[in-house]
């Protein structure tokens, strides 16, 4: 373990909205208790003004820096969150918490539902980007912060750091979006949809009722499959894997030999089946297809009474957000005379770049943190 | 002149600028103009670059600063959302300048412009004895690897000002870190104006 690693570290668990004070969501269905999975990482000032959230994407976790006991494994954005870096835990209280409907502690299908003794499976409700982060803001009350120095994150991330400065304008100094899209497009849902479509067609999925049975493992292995191709870029893809085939000097004309590639595809298809739900990642897709900041009126008119300071970061070779809609983002956040900051990072890695891109990014983030915290006087995190 | 402590261009543009004003800077580098213009002027200033590595510089002195192209990004700000708008060494730079001066005016109350002179006597001078395209110490680049795309000379903005109905409020020419009052089309070997429509 390095010295700029936060060390061990441990998910803690918040419950709140317990009957009969549900949680109304926007589907207008109530729900509660709700058990919030998160971790912290850094010290919280006395005034409690250096917190920093950090959004995950649809299948990340409470676990985003540092190693749980015994695990070789970091947290999924460990390059990102520590000592010295881009998130300098030397300076800032740094937050993670698990979204609302995924299956990482947090509640959502796979947990039990107190009425029936079973888990909730599709009769948990359709949950949205705005209901995980009303559910993120009252972990954030309970934790004593009246305003973060800063919401961040990337992919489905982003949509929630977008949905925090728009819900929050008061408690929300900052707000970094990463590789994502102010409403997801036609090519983006088409994608889920594939991905759900594969999930549903497995016999043993039951309608989501598969709890204790065998679960729809091909099923998320292939849509898990799709969502990695979505990630990674024509470049990456070829540089990896190129027409390499497996155990064999030459292609057979038969359906035996493998690219290397599909190898690569069926692996990442088979781990994820044994550390993420089948429904929960119908539901994660879907708050990502319903999410449209602008919905009926103009972008520009979603942002009016946004306050927060942004720094808005895409890459090249992202094809599944690309930056021209990062753009758009950009472009009503000035209409607006917000401040903003963005950056078109190049990058061959497509749109798993939000991950591995990390001296670049971590020089945008660090400094933009840096600059935030001083014009909220903020120095070394006190 | 990059080596200066203080550019003159930077110091007449200091000088151009009120305190606490807000400010675009067009083309803005590394910003170390606009470090210049909220450290000493207190101004609240966002820039535009379209060099991926000078925009890591700009976050990193603390500045605000978008990632694109001139020709493009302008067009989200609203009407006189700046007190100025600021061009320096990179209208000749510009695909549309025409247009971005117009659509500098329209955002920015009043708008600085700094050109270098095409048209100074040692550019003149090569031509006419070398019979070449000058290359000369303000103007260091070959015909086939340089960033600029117009050239122009003093006379032949304020021409364009005249025609555009631009007001040249003051005009500072430059030459090696002196300020010309006089023959400035054939002495300067830049020229920093600011502007009113």
């Amino acid at each position: 373990m390095d010295e700029r690693s936060v060390g061990i570290v441990e998910t803690q668990y918040f419950t709140c909205c317990e009957p009969p004070h549900e949680l109304t969501l926007k589907c207008k269905e109530k729900l509660g208790p709700i058990t919030v999975a998160y971790e912290t990482y850094g010290v919280l000032n006395k005034e409690k003004s250096n917190a920093i959230l950090i959004l995950h994407a649809l299948t990340g976790d409470a676990h985003a820096a540092g190693y749980h006991k015994g695990s070789e494994t970091p947290g999924w954005w460990d390059s990102m969150i520590g000592p010295g870096k881009a998130f300098d835990t030397n300076k800032y209280f740094v937050i993670c918490s698990n979204v609302l409907g995924s299956c990482k502690g947090t509640t959502g299908p796979v947990t039990i539902n107190l009425n029936t003794g079973k888990p909730y499976g599709l009769s948990f409700p359709v949950v949205t980007i705005r209901d995980m982060v009303v559910v993120q803001k009252l972990l954030i009350d309970h934790l004593g912060i009246k305003k973060l120095l800063c919401a961040a994150g990337g992919s489905m991330g982003g949509m929630q750091a977008l949905k925090w400065s728009v819900l929050y304008p008061d408690a929300l100094e900052s707000a970094i979006v990463i590789a994502t899209n102010y409403r997801h497009s036609a090519q983006q849902i088409a994608f889920h949809e594939v991905a759900r479509n594969a999930i549903m067609a497995d016999p043993d999925w039951q309608n989501g009722d598969y709890y204790g049975k065998s679960v729809p493992a091909r099923g998320l292995a292939v849509a898990r499959m799709i969502g990695h191709i979505t990630y990674m870029s024509d470049h990456s893809m070829e540089e990896k894997f190129g027409r390499k085939v497996i155990d064999t000097e030459r292609l057979g004309y038969d359906f035996s030999t493998h690219f290397e590639v599909a190898n690569y595809l069926k692996y990442r298809g088979d781990s994820f089946v044994q550390r993420f739900d089948a429904n929960s990642w119908l539901y994660m897709s879907k708050a990502c297809d319903h999410f449209d900041l602008a919905s009926d009126r103009k972008l520009i008119d979603a942002f009016a009474g946004v306050k927060s300071k942004f720094l808005v970061v895409s890459f090249t070779s992202d094809w599944l957000y690309p930056p021209t809609q990062t753009k758009q983002i950009v472009k009503a956040l000035k209409a607006n005379s917000l401040d903003v900051t963005d950056i078109g990072i190049n990058s061959k890695y497509g749109h798993d770049a939000f991950l591995v891109e990390v001296d670049n990014q971590s020089k945008a983030i660090l400094h933009f943190v840096d600059r935030v915290a001083k014009e909220a006087g903020i120095v070394n995190g006190k | 002149m990059e080596n200066n402590p203080l550019r003159l261009d930077f110091k007449i543009i200091l000088d151009m600028v009120k305190p606490g004003a807000t400010v675009l800077d067009l083309g803005c580098g590394d910003g170390d103009l606009m470090y210049l213009l909220k450290d000493q002027k207190q101004c609240r200033v966002t820039g535009i670059e379209l060099d991926e590595k000078l925009i890591y510089q700009c976050i990193e002195k603390g500045l605000s600063v978008n990632h694109g192209d001139i020709d493009t990004e302008l067009t989200d700000f609203s009407d006189k959302r700046f007190d100025y708008v600021i061009l320096n060494e990179s209208l000749q730079q510009v695909y549309y300048p025409k247009q971005v001066i117009l659509e500098s005016f329209r955002i920015g109350k009043k708008v600085i412009v700094g050109i270098p002179n095409f048209c100074s006597l040692e550019a003149r001078l090569q031509i006419m004895f070398n019979g070449r395209v000058p290359v000369t110490k303000e103007l260091p680049f070959e015909w086939f690897d340089t960033p600029n795309l117009r050239f122009l000379s003093i006379k032949d903005f304020r021409d364009f000002c005249d025609e555009n109905k631009i007001r040249i409020l003051k005009e500072k020419g430059i030459a090696k870190n002196q300020v010309i009052n006089r023959f400035k089309n054939l002495l300067a070997l830049n020229c920093i104006f600011l502007l009113e429509k």
